[in-house]
């Protein structure tokens, strides 16, 4: 094995929270019910293939993309279709299927696929719903079918806070990994890229048919995005796809044995829970009996599908999303605070800034809760985002070039090359409490209807 | 803390949504948030937040002015008694100054303040913290015997036109402290320079010369002071721009707590110790020999560049563009001094016209950025056309 790049950055901070996920693997806890969340798909617009009270089978369509009728999203589960939730305008929030006791799967044919050809693949991923498990650059949608990337990426490392350790959520599924990295790389003219940690990374550094790159740096450093500008930067027109590591392990699972599999195994994390560790689940689990499982020290928690930076609001009864392999609980912050606005004033709480002591004092982690720690006021603070974003993009001009709707800018200042979540720290950090990774979202949509 | 929470809480009933006062919420809000940082949680991006808000930053840029602040009273109170021959004591200084500049701060703050809240509640936002510091400047950048009613109208000028006609916080392009200056300066001339303005009671007390340095050296006249008396702030000017050390003070705080912008104020000092170098080597008169660490420690560079030119609002907001634009206001600071004897202080113009610059320094350095994206896809283009 050959690294072809080491990528090393310095902008960017680690956010020391407490509760990181031991590693230790609990077996699954079942689940009497499972939801989908077509949310989980940025810039999907649903059409149901299925009515309230229909039964499925386990890889069955629920619905597909109204865009683009070839992606299909199947049931994780087989059973009946319980409710389908809707919010203003009849949205669809969520579908829930009550799973049933005889579990049945809809199975493909998968022998031989070593001998298909690219379209014969793409069909066989996209029948069996395992096309929206590749994800697409610009704009961090759904591959879109009918097009063709430069590259594939693929990173084992998450720089995320208390993000889960891909080595360990893999390190028994090496060859379902290697299978899917194969067929990923028959949708590829170059390269499918594997980004891996410099040090150790045992596992990975096995892994055939890919060119390995390693990064280290505090977070967003193991953000795809990064590691696509460092080493295939995204000019316009150009397509890359990236799929998420136990996604692909996902991919090999279902090409060895033609069922589709939705796997995810869960790091639990966050300082609202007793003993944060993985659990195995599945995609669309109820959450509730994990959380349970693992247990919360605070009675008002917030439950994010994901990180505390960029993860979607859940709740205790909420269901496990589609993508992510961490559930954190934190405190819920809705407290008042005397005079908290001096300067070097209740240092327990998380600030990259220099107002505050609260890097000395606290080496060994940090509480967080979800205070908003002030008000969203006019941007006025300037080059804070700039020591927290490794990327050769000016992020305060893009997310004003966002706030105005102005496309051209938005194109030169480089909207094509990030995602939202590369955000998540300036969200964070930001004296203005501004909501940029939402900004960038919008902006993100904005390119998507007008340049497509 | 509970009581006190409870009382807030039954105060803030009538301005609640749907209630009737519920349109001058922005105004009780201000004084509520003063008290406590309130309880909002994050409900969408990010699920935790810095424990840094914009409060806690103005709050630090005014501890950053107390030091020069403090000073400037006390050296109020010095040159009076200095020059009227008097025996006085640390206290009767610092009451002499208190009594003169503690009016010229309310006057700024209830003016400035009154139109932001009226601002806030018209437009429906929050009162925005930047006029905190604002209001602290605009006393210090004044002559100490400027009368009240002209401190309350520069004020008035500069929140309406330099700040709320551009839609308010984080929008102006000139800084609101520095456009009162400009607007007294301007329209009140006598009461803003020439020799018997600088110090307390020089208009009514013969004994006092109040020229300041810079004034007497457009004049052709000598300098009376030591370097260290220069440095340490003992000398007329504008209240809060005397004593270098104190300012140094609070450049090391803003420094220190990333507040301000250390690479506008490293750059400033380059550009005017350079320009100052290059004047000396010319030396046609008493300004341009006037020793170049000098131009630094007399007249308002050194408050200019430290707390004028570091408001990140009316400054470049690129890293490379502070840098810029630091170096550039020195060199014109320096050079408006030299070369126009109308105005033996430069600093205030040369923030002032950098501030209208600013965004065309951005402009070129992001621009940087595009430029090499574009090429980037030009090269991409050809390579496969190849």
């Amino acid at each position: 094995m050959e690294i072809i790049k080491g990528i090393q950055t310095q902008r960017g901070a680690n956010l020391n929270i407490k509760g990181r996920a031991e590693k230790i693997l609990d077996n699954t806890i079942t689940s009497s019910t499972y939801a989908l969340n077509p949310d989980d798909f940025f810039g999907i617009v649903p059409k149901l293939l299925v009515k309230e009270g229909q039964s499925v089978k386990k890889g069955d369509p629920v619905f597909y993309s109204k865009n683009n009728p070839r992606i299909k999203i199947v049931s994780p589960v087989a059973g009946n279709l319980k409710v389908i939730q809707r919010g203003p305008k009849r949205k669809i929030e969520q579908i829930v299927i009550e799973a049933s006791e005889k579990q049945e799967s809809s199975i493909h044919d998968v022998k031989g696929w070593e001998e298909l050809d690219r379209e014969e693949i793409k069909t066989l991923l996209l029948d069996s719903g395992n096309w929206p498990f590749i994800h697409q650059r610009p704009y961090g949608i759904v591959a879109i079918p009918e097009e063709t990337p430069k590259a594939i990426f693929v990173t084992t490392i998450n720089t995320a806070p208390l993000q889960a350790d891909f080595e360990f959520i893999l390190e028994k599924n090496k060859e379902n990994f290697q299978v899917g990295i194969n067929v990923l790389n028959k949708l590829v003219d170059q390269s499918v890229f594997l980004g891996i940690e410099r040090l150790s990374s045992n596992v990975f550094k096995k892994i055939e048919n890919v060119q390995h790159y390693s990064i280290s740096g505090p977070h967003p450093a193991g953000n795809l995005s990064l590691h696509i500008q460092k080493i295939s930067p995204l000019n316009m027109g150009d397509k890359i796809w990236t799929v998420n590591s136990e996604d692909v392990a996902n991919l090999g699972s279902f090409l060895s044995s033609g069922e589709f599999s939705p796997k995810r195994t869960l790091a639990i994390a966050g300082n609202a829970v007793k003993s944060p560790r993985y659990y195995k689940s599945m995609i669309g689990a109820e959450l509730g009996p994990i959380i349970k499982e693992a247990g919360i020290t605070e009675s008002s928690v917030r439950v994010i599908n994901g990180d505390v930076l960029s993860g979607s609001l859940s709740s205790i009864s909420g269901y496990v999303g589609y993508f992510n392999n961490l559930i954190t609980v934190i405190p819920e912050g809705n407290i008042y605070r005397m005079f908290g606005w001096l300067p070097f004033k209740d240092n327990k709480i998380l600030s990259l800034s220099n107002t505050s002591l609260s890097r000395l004092f606290n080496k060994k982690g940090y509480e967080v809760n979800t205070n908003l720690n002030g008000e969203e006021r006019a941007l006025v603070v300037t080059g804070e985002m700039e020591k927290l974003f490794p990327f050769d993009i000016f992020p305060m001009q893009l997310i004003k070039a966002c706030m105005i709707d102005d496309i051209e800018k938005m194109e030169a200042l480089g909207i094509y090359e990030v995602v939202p979540e590369d955000f998540g720290l300036i969200d964070y950090s930001n004296t203005s409490k501004l909501e940029a990774q939402e900004t960038i979202r919008q902006g993100i949509e904005l390119m998507i209807n007008e340049v497509g | 803390m509970n009581v006190l929470r409870k009382t807030l809480d039954n105060i803030k009933k009538p301005f609640e949504k749907g209630q009737k006062l519920e349109k001058f919420a922005p105004a009780i809000n201000a004084f509520d948030t003063f008290l406590f940082v309130p309880n909002h949680t994050t409900k969408k991006g990010a699920h935790i937040r810095d424990a840094v808000d914009l409060k806690r930053t103005m709050v630090t840029v005014i501890i950053a002015l107390l030091p020069a602040l403090i000073y400037g009273i006390y050296n109020t109170g010095y040159q009076y008694y200095v020059q009227i021959g008097s025996s006085f004591t640390f206290i009767d200084a610092f009451i002499h100054g208190s009594w003169k500049i503690i009016p010229m701060i309310i006057v700024s703050y209830v003016v400035g303040l009154s139109i932001e809240f009226g601002f806030a509640v018209f437009r429906g936002h929050e009162v925005n913290e930047g006029y905190l510091v604002t209001g602290l400047l605009i006393p210090m950048i004044m002559p100490v015997d400027i009368p009240l009613w002209m401190v309350g109208l520069s004020t008035a000028f500069a929140v309406l036109i330099a700040k709320e006609a551009f839609g308010g916080t984080g929008m102006n392009i000139l800084n609101p402290a520095l456009t009162a200056r400009a607007f007294a300066f301007f329209a009140y001339p006598t009461y803003m320079s020439g020799n018997k303005v600088w110090v307390s009671e020089a208009g009514n007390v013969d004994a006092i010369s109040g020229e300041t340095i810079l004034g007497s050296l457009a004049a052709g006249g000598d300098v009376n002071y030591s370097m260290i008396e220069m440095f340490q702030g003992a000398i007329p000017g504008s209240i809060g721009e005397t004593s270098t050390l104190w300012i140094a003070v609070g450049a090391l705080i803003l420094i220190l707590t990333g507040v301000g912008s250390w690479r506008i104020i490293t750059g400033g000092i380059l550009g005017a110790a350079v320009m100052g170098l290059l004047f000396n080597l010319w030396g046609a008169n008493a300004l341009m020999s006037f020793s170049w660490i000098n131009h630094l420690v007399v007249g308002g560079f050194a408050f200019g560049i430290v707390f004028m030119a570091t408001d990140p609002v009316s400054a470049a907001q690129t890293n490379k563009g502070k840098w810029v634009y630091g170096i550039l206001v020195g060199i014109f600071c320096i050079m408006i001094r030299v070369f126009n004897p109308a105005y033996p202080e430069g600093v205030m113009l040369a923030i002032l016209l950098m501030n209208v610059f600013a965004p065309t320094i951005d402009h070129y350095v992001v621009n940087g950025n595009v430029k090499k994206r574009k090429k980037r896809w030009a090269v991409a283009q050809e390579l496969k056309t190849v």
